[in-house]
């Protein structure tokens, strides 16, 4: 130590590990983003951001009574381990589910999850080497790239228009993935209004997609939450229901029950069914017993088909008060999907508006929506808005649109004095 | 054993630093629980009056950054209410929290800070951006560093090191607040300086110097456990140590703070510091200054927030 200089001092990191981490945890920082949707939780801020369903609708005193039966009757079940595949009785409802899609399928074939976001991590898991091709529909849902971006797949975006994922583009991403040597691992989407583009897989256009799939190759993985939630006539038919050995299907509980037991499923083909299992097993040795034998009960015990019935009706009305608001308030320059089932509005903000950068100005006026970046596996969408209607009643819809109108006009004269923001 | 039988960590409110508040609410709640003091974290919200008015707390400990929490306006209340607090009056926040009004008050008291503007949004859309941000870049220069004239935790701000680069640093400073400061930048050492003052007047905390692994000292470099290295204390000569101590005693008598602050400055490499803005309600999460400052200097940080409880406490409303 010099006269001159304080004592030496030693850099402190707060993080011991800083170095040991594994590649795919580079990304893993804090962001402005995610620090903005903390303020979205409070009750002053209509938030049109995070996906939630209404649980609030369920009769809750009923549900509480049948889960109170549950633990009496079968706690020493419902509080034991299970198998990984899941409970059996609970496979046989879930089949009895996918029916209303059209899918035929056996308890055997399927194989329940924490949510179905466990299951998109599982065929991440089993599928995905550093650097493999995904093919996912742009926008696609952020929690799939996020499960894709663990395993560090190059996740590949394929154009979609009103009426779902364009057969041409799907050829075309084809086309340049073997062009480059490569071989796309699946194909994933959402063909049921879709998060978050709102729109939905024309009728006419599913065998094509499969066609070209089929000769491809190409394995799909068709994840469908809210394909009970349509606003007009019945279900559409699920893919899987044309292609039981191409098609991955990805099912779930949160949309239609409860997002909070976290019970959502997948049913595969044989080969790839057992390999789900056994990553399931190595993942969370077996998934909650309780969580299982409650979805169980309620499907078994409670007119959950009237309880769909309540839930569509809600939705409908919050997906017509944020139409009747969006074509009332906001700027002339704004285009947005209109979505016939779902939670999902897919806004386009005018030329030159970036719904990322806008975000804390929305944020500090009260409402909140979802920046399209975060759809979009390069950070592109920088253009588009997510808005979800599922929670705000249509009163708090109408107000939080109101507030998002003045804060895209204030980006827009922003815009006019500085010139475009950029798009991601 | 001291008397604080009801403490209330305020954390939360809606600003964006939201999260950061949050998690420094927790920390000093933990940190006191560790230090045999059971306390409560509360919001800013619509629950909290009439919670502060049924069981008035003994003292209330501030941790509510950004506005609200560092504009006075929390502290305001809790002066109506006649509940004691942790930390500076109203006023004082006030003046600190606005930094062109900081900047001022500290260059009247003699402290060198950046040449700056401060800009609302308007003036731009009255003026003309393009023609406003030429003047700016003429006068100022180039680099510059661009942030809103109120908030913290980097929200907003950046350096900018080409005149192309300024209408969208502009931009993202006006997506959080109406008025931009805009200041030369000043390279050099980054540190960070705390002030406590336990009842013998102000005393500095030793100068933490900041280096972010990558980039600038933004949001993620901040508030990630990792990505930056802190050195405590800074490694500069002694002569400048003293000055930066100095300085940051100034700043908080100047502004009139009371009990605690936090100074961040940068020393260029004539080793001139350069006072940027001072904090009323500093960071107290595992990533943040003050608290390393405490426990490099032999005031453990859950201590040191009792004696800060027991002194507000003792004061009075």
């Amino acid at each position: 130590m010099t006269p001159e200089q304080q004592p030496i001092s030693q850099p402190q990191r707060i993080d011991r590990y800083v170095g040991q981490y594994a590649e795919r945890a580079v990304g893993m920082v804090a962001s402005e983003i995610r620090a903005l949707f903390a303020v979205a939780a409070r009750p002053e801020i209509v938030s049109l951001a995070g996906g939630s369903p209404y649980v609030a609708a369920l009769p809750l005193d009923v549900v509480g009574d049948m889960i109170g039966q549950l633990i009496a009757g079968q706690g020493a079940t419902a509080l034991q381990y299970c198998t990984a595949q899941g409970d059996a009785g609970l496979r046989e409802r879930i089949c009895d589910v996918m029916a209303l899609e059209e899918i035929r399928a056996h308890p055997d074939e399927v194989v329940v999850t924490v949510g179905s976001q466990q299951a998109l991590d599982l065929m991440a898991r089993i599928f995905i080497d550093p650097g493999d091709v995904v093919l996912v529909e742009a926008p696609s849902y952020v929690g799939a790239l996020g499960a894709f971006a663990s395993y560090q797949a190059d996740v590949v975006h394929v154009a979609m228009d009103d009426d779902g994922l364009i057969p041409e583009a799907l050829e075309e991403a084809i086309r340049r993935t073997t062009a480059a040597g490569r071989r796309a691992k699946f194909l994933y989407t959402v063909p049921n209004y879709h998060n978050p583009a709102g729109v939905t897989l024309a009728a006419g256009r599913r065998h094509r997609i499969l066609d070209i799939c089929h000769r491809a190759g190409l394995l799909v993985v068709e994840d469908n939450p809210y394909g009970l939630l349509g606003f007009d006539g019945e279900p559409m038919r699920a893919l899987r229901a044309d292609d039981a050995d191409g098609v991955v299907y990805l099912g779930t509980f949160s949309k239609t029950f409860a997002a909070g037991v976290r019970v959502g499923w997948a049913v595969a083909p044989t080969a790839i069914r057992e390999k789900l299992i056994l990553a399931a097993e190595s993942a969370v040795l077996c998934h909650s017993s309780f969580s299982q034998l409650t979805v169980r009960e309620y499907l078994n015990t409670q007119p959950w088909h009237e309880q769909v019935k309540d839930f569509r009706e809600l939705y409908r009305e919050r997906r017509d008060a944020t139409l009747r608001a969006l074509a009332g308030m906001v700027p002339s320059e704004c285009h947005w999907t209109r979505p016939a089932g779902g939670f999902y509005v897919w806004l386009r903000l005018p030329d030159g508006i970036n719904s990322k950068a806008m975000l804390p100005r929305a944020i500090s006026s009260r409402v909140a929506y979802v920046p399209g970046t975060g759809f979009y596996a390069d950070g592109s969408g920088g253009q588009y808005a997510r808005l979800c209607y599922s929670l705000p009643d249509p009163d708090r819809i109408g107000e939080g649109i109101r507030r998002l109108a003045a804060v895209i006009e204030t980006e827009m004269q922003l815009r006019d004095d500085f010139g475009p923001m950029s798009a991601s | 054993m001291s008397d604080l039988e009801r403490i209330v960590v305020l954390a939360g409110g809606l600003s964006p630093e939201r999260e950061v508040s949050l998690r420094s609410g927790d920390r000093v709640r933990d940190v006191l629980a560790e230090a045999g003091i059971h306390a409560v974290v509360a919001d800013a919200d619509a629950a909290l009056l009439s919670m502060l008015r049924a069981d008035p707390p003994s003292a209330v400990f501030p941790a509510i950054h950004g506005v609200c929490g560092e504009d006075g306006a929390i502290r305001e209340v809790l002066g109506l209410l006649g509940v004691p607090y942790v930390g500076s009056v109203a006023s004082a926040c006030q003046m600190a929290f606005d930094k062109p009004t900081a900047k001022a008050l500290t260059t009247a008291a003699g402290l060198a800070t950046p040449p700056s503007v401060t800009l609302p949004r308007e003036t731009f859309h009255d003026l003309g951006a393009t023609a406003v941000i030429d003047l700016i870049v003429a006068r100022l220069g180039l680099p510059l560093y661009v942030k809103p004239s109120r908030g913290g935790s980097a929200l907003g701000a950046g350096a900018v090191r080409t005149a192309a680069d300024l209408p969208a640093a502009v931009l993202s400073c006006f997506a959080y607040g109406d008025t931009a400061l805009i200041e030369r930048f000043i390279s050099g050492t980054e540190v960070a300086v705390g002030v406590i003052d336990l009842g013998q007047g102000p005393q500095a905390l030793p100068a933490v110097e900041i280096v972010p692994g990558e980039g600038e000292y933004d949001y993620a470099a901040r508030y990630t456990a990792g990505k930056t290295e802190f050195y405590v204390p800074a490694r500069l000569p002694a002569t400048v140590a003293d000055d930066v101590a100095r300085i940051a005693i100034a700043a908080h008598t100047v502004l009139g703070l009371r009990d605690l602050s936090r100074t961040d400055l940068i020393v260029d490499a004539d080793g001139t510091p350069w006072f940027l803005e001072v904090n009323v309600a500093p960071g107290m999460t595992e990533t943040s200054t003050l608290p390393l400052a405490l426990e490099a200097s032999g005031h453990p940080f859950g201590r040191t927030c009792v004696r800060l409880l027991e002194q507000a406490a003792a004061r009075g409303a």
